[in-house]
């Protein structure tokens, strides 16, 4: 499987195995840039765009915020439920309506997501994530827009997580998964 | 007066909600990518340290709208503190209690700054709590293949088992965080 048809009414568009990247779609939540399309780099700049509007709509909403996060584990406020729970509700419709219209990229090409496989590690890698979550009072995108509104301290935190990653990588083949 | 309301007030979760779930059609929709912010971390390590490790063997620049995308979160945390008044946060009564043990009086800003400031890194607690929790973060993120966006809200989206699993995992662990982990720290 080398040479794989994504769609046969486009130009052809084809991907090569992902035998090249197997390591991050094997494990990763995101999803590769499967396409063969060559972009300037400037074109990533609508995910700058995007960034910043999540940004901003993460801290309005203040689903970043440490107080926001204690209450929401100390069950004293229906907030962050009902946020995660509509921003799901929305997401799950909306890959429903990409499914049925068969949609594709702005630039043509079929819209792929690809499918997780369980392992242990989203049993053990989630505990501990949940615990440092409950500690710092961010996940990861969080601790961007804190270091952004000035908080400086926020890039010790960001500094251990880039650490956390990286020991992970480290001792990836010694761990249960 | 709805625009200045707009903007020192807070977003309700039903308006916030479903932008924060359209980011997951908006996404596919410019480029086929799967929202998704830990990975950031890990591309960071492949492009900066990847130290011959087989984990950070991949050519990180397909990657790089995953970076692109995180600069503008923190590009969001400039304009919103150059648009909005620093927002104090509307707490439940009872949390006031929770806190005040923990010398925290000021709702101001994203976090408290009693306990989050460079004057506090190195006491232990301090450090426990920015050091330590985010070591965690990085290595439970990674370890578990994903965080917030990429599990709870991307995955869940997509109907996958795993990511509900993991969903499942940090809840329990931000409930033993919040309960045990924390106090104890701040004790």
């Amino acid at each position: 499987m080398n040479q794989q048809t994504l769609h046969h009414s486009t130009p052809p568009i084809t991907v090569t195995s992902s035998s090249d990247f197997k390591d991050v779609r094997y494990q990763d939540a995101v999803c590769l840039n499967e396409s063969k399309l060559k972009h300037p780099i400037w074109y990533n700049l609508k995910y700058t765009l995007l960034g910043i509007v999540f940004g901003i709509v993460l801290i309005k909403s203040e689903a970043i915020s440490w107080f926001r996060i204690q209450e929401m584990f100390y069950l004293k406020s229906f907030h962050m439920y009902g946020l995660i729970g509509s921003a799901v509700l929305t997401g799950l419709i909306s890959l429903q309506v990409l499914k049925l219209l068969r949609a594709k990229t702005i630039y043509g090409e079929r819209i792929k997501t690809s499918p997780k496989t369980f392992n242990k590690g989203q049993i053990i890698g989630g505990l501990l994530f949940g615990l440092g979550w409950a500690m710092t009072g961010a996940c990861p995108g969080p601790i961007y827009a804190q270091i952004g509104t000035g908080a400086t301290v926020s890039a010790v935190v960001l500094f251990f997580a880039i650490f956390g990653t990286w020991t992970y990588g480290r001792l990836r083949d010694k761990l249960p998964h | 007066m709805y625009l200045m309301d707009w903007l020192n007030g807070s977003l309700p979760w039903y308006v916030a909600g479903p932008l924060i779930g359209l980011m997951v059609p908006l996404l596919l929709l410019v480029g086929n990518k799967s929202l998704g912010i830990s990975s950031s971390l890990r591309h960071i390590c492949a492009s900066t340290v990847p130290a011959k490790i087989p984990f950070f063997q991949y050519d990180w620049k397909k990657e790089l709208w995953n970076l692109f995308f995180i600069a503008g979160i923190l590009l969001s945390g400039v304009v919103a503190g150059l648009l909005f008044p620093p927002a104090k946060i509307e707490v439940h009564p009872d949390m006031q209690a929770v806190w005040s043990q923990y010398g925290i009086t000021n709702y101001t800003g994203l976090i408290p700054q009693e306990l989050f400031s460079w004057d506090n890194l190195f006491t232990l607690k301090g450090f426990m709590l920015m050091a330590v929790g985010g070591f965690l973060v990085g290595f439970g993120t990674r370890y578990a293949g994903g965080c917030t966006s990429g599990h709870a809200i991307m995955g869940l989206s997509a109907l996958q088992v795993p990511s509900l699993i993991a969903t499942i995992c940090f809840m329990i662990g931000g409930f033993i965080g919040t309960w045990f982990l924390v106090p104890l720290l701040l004790a």
